[in-house]
């Protein structure tokens, strides 16, 4: 078993409040990986942590065998570790195709050149275009993201997500605010992310935790509760108590 | 944008990446505006032969502006201090002309470079903090300059300013005249290559990036952009510019006083920003139109209290709020509205679009 993503004994306080407790997680590469728990219990944290948003106190975190702890937010992305936030972090002002290109073009490492025009780097443009075909964005591309309804702005933050081309995906919620009707088109991109791509999900919704993942972690008071299969996980009457029953 | 995509869509309707590209060659297509802009600016030359000096000093501002909005219309850096590149630039076109050489093109080179190594040096100051913090480093840089200028009399004539600069012809070829008229074409000569330049920095996928750090740093950094890097980057071209601005300023008066490092002049730049609105280049030129003609006519009808009335301005257009002046034209009414933006979105075929 080759491990993606892995974390030891990671421990972040913020004053005298103990957010992530001796956190040790390894990611199987390839998985879908649930990351659980009770509102609270530290799992944004965690992923601030991992995407190097926050400093750990101490511990590590090790992407495809490399520590990156020390890695800056931008280099951990270009490593090939992404996220999506639980709120949309978008660029308002920018179309979907803008976005798509600057993901892309910062992937390839051109993102820095200042004189020849977006449209001049054709095959970005051709790549972001079959982005947002895949994304259902197409028709949308010149707008403003601003204007476009929640579950497209959903569904861009997914594709941005997916332009840096990672090995390790972090999902926060991804379906989380979107209306109804707009939700299947959402869960159905998750559903289809390639399979040799490592998502670890962060979910309240049991059905779409149950129904995508292949193994779950248990989130309480910032410490790792239990790991194991949907199917134990789902049987231990012990996350029932502290998380299911919560929401039932 | 989005009226603009709309018709695009129906036209080219089918392959995504034909729209894609059709999309982002519009995007840095030359508009109506600016065609027209820059057609005045030239006809001037003709139009108005004695009106040079004052459309040289429009012309420098607007340099002077365009660079500042480098900075923070692009990568939202705000500076009160804008000036100490300007007058560093200016301080070194006049030190270079008077010790070594009096071309002024080789001029404009060396205050650029100048004034781009203090930028370079002090753009990791204004990589940290918040814009209170880079508010203040930036004045303090301005001040310091100021008064280093002032005490090194030996060097810049002190207060009473660098005298005996006399600055050779245009490439040995074009002499300065005493109508400024050879200067105010030196001048939009260089504003015009230079605007050009900072278009297609701002239309490639480094302006982009930029943009993306101003609107949302987080995110910014979760597509892998260097952010750090690209400030010490715009920085360091923006106080090229600003150099080359004060550049302008010494050949074309020949003479350098430390009023170029004055803090009014950061004070005054960044009310030509806010005039002609930040994040669009233009911004800057138009600023800069509208802020000298403001002057000169205030200062004209109430001499004595013509500042006053330019504190009463800028009051205003904060209070306004920038946004309810940048769409002043929606209070028109609607077909003199729907003429203006077929106008505003008027581009030239995309055979020119595509080239640039």
């Amino acid at each position: 078993m080759t491990v993606a993503l892995e974390t030891r004994n990671l421990v972040k306080r913020f004053g005298g409040f103990l957010a992530t407790n001796d956190v040790s997680l390894s990611v199987r590469q390839g998985a879908r990986h649930a990351l659980i728990g009770p509102n609270g219990a530290g799992k944004t944290t965690l992923i601030n942590l991992l995407t190097g948003v926050l400093k750990p106190n101490s511990g590590q975190i090790i992407l495809g065998g490399e520590d990156i702890t020390a890695l800056p937010a931008h280099r951990r992305v270009r490593k090939g570790l992404a996220r999506t936030f639980q709120i949309n972090q978008l660029f308002g002002e920018f179309t979907p195709l803008e976005s798509v290109v600057l993901a892309i073009n910062e992937r390839e490492k051109i993102g820095g050149l200042a004189w020849a025009p977006l449209v001049a780097h054709t095959k970005v443009v051709e790549e972001a275009a079959a982005l947002l075909q895949r994304f259902g964005l197409a028709d949308v591309m010149g707008e403003r993201t601003v204007v476009l309804p929640y579950g497209k702005q959903r569904l861009l933050e997914i594709a941005l997500a997916i332009a840096s081309k990672p090995r390790v995906l972090l999902l926060d919620e991804p379906a989380a605010g979107v209306p109804e009707e707009e939700r299947h088109e959402v869960l159905a991109i998750v559903r289809d992310l390639p399979a040799d791509v490592t998502v670890i999900l962060i979910e309240h919704d049991m059905d779409l935790v149950f129904s995508f993942a292949d193994r779950i972690s248990v989130l309480v008071a910032g410490a790792l509760f239990t790991e194991g299969s949907v199917s134990e996980i789902s049987a231990d009457p012990r996350v029932k108590a502290i998380y299911l029953g919560e929401d039932a | 944008m989005s009226s603009a995509s709309e018709t695009l869509m129906s036209s080219t309707a089918g392959k995504p990446e034909t729209t894609a590209m059709a999309l982002l060659r519009r995007r840095n297509s030359w508009r109506a505006y600016e065609i027209v802009l820059w057609l005045i600016a030239f006809a001037m030359i003709f139009a108005m032969p004695s009106k040079a000096l004052i459309l040289t000093e429009i012309t420098i501002v607007a340099l002077f502006a365009v660079s500042l909005d480098l900075i923070l219309g692009y990568a939202g850096i705000v500076s009160l201090g804008h000036t100490a590149f300007f007058g560093l630039g200016a301080y070194a076109a006049g030190l270079f002309a008077k010790h070594y050489f009096a071309e002024p093109v080789t001029g404009l080179l060396v205050a650029g470079i100048a004034s781009g190594v203090l930028g370079f040096v002090t753009s990791f100051l204004v990589l940290r903090g918040s814009d209170l913090t880079r508010l203040m480093t930036t004045l303090g840089i301005g001040l310091m300059l100021a008064e280093l200028a002032n005490q090194m009399a030996w060097l810049t004539g002190g207060a009473d300013g660098l005298s005996g600069v006399i600055i050779g012809p245009i490439l040995g070829q074009f002499e300065f005249d005493l109508w400024g008229r050879t200067g105010y074409i030196y001048s939009l000569v260089t504003l015009f290559i230079l605007t050009w330049a900072a278009r297609r920095l701002v239309n490639s996928p480094f302006g982009l990036s930029l943009k993306a750090i101003k609107t949302n740093p987080v995110r910014a950094s979760m597509v892998a952009i260097p952010s750090r890097h690209r400030i010490v980057a715009v920085y360091t071209i923006a106080a090229v510019y600003a150099g080359i601005a004060g550049a302008l300023l010494t050949q074309t008066t020949s003479f350098v006083s430390p009023d170029v490092l004055a803090f009014h002049r950061s004070a005054d730049v960044l009310l030509v920003l806010v005039l002609g609105g930040v994040g669009y280049l233009y911004g800057g030129i138009i600023g800069a139109i509208l802020f000298t003609l403001l002057r000169d006519w205030l200062s004209v009808i109430t001499p004595q209290y013509w500042m006053f009335w330019i504190g009463f301005v800028l009051i205003v257009i904060v209070m306004i709020g920038r946004e309810n002046l940048a769409r002043w034209h929606t209070f028109l009414p609607e077909p003199l509205r729907r003429a203006m933006t077929r106008i505003a979105n008027w581009r030239p075929g995309a055979k020119i679009g595509g080239s640039r």
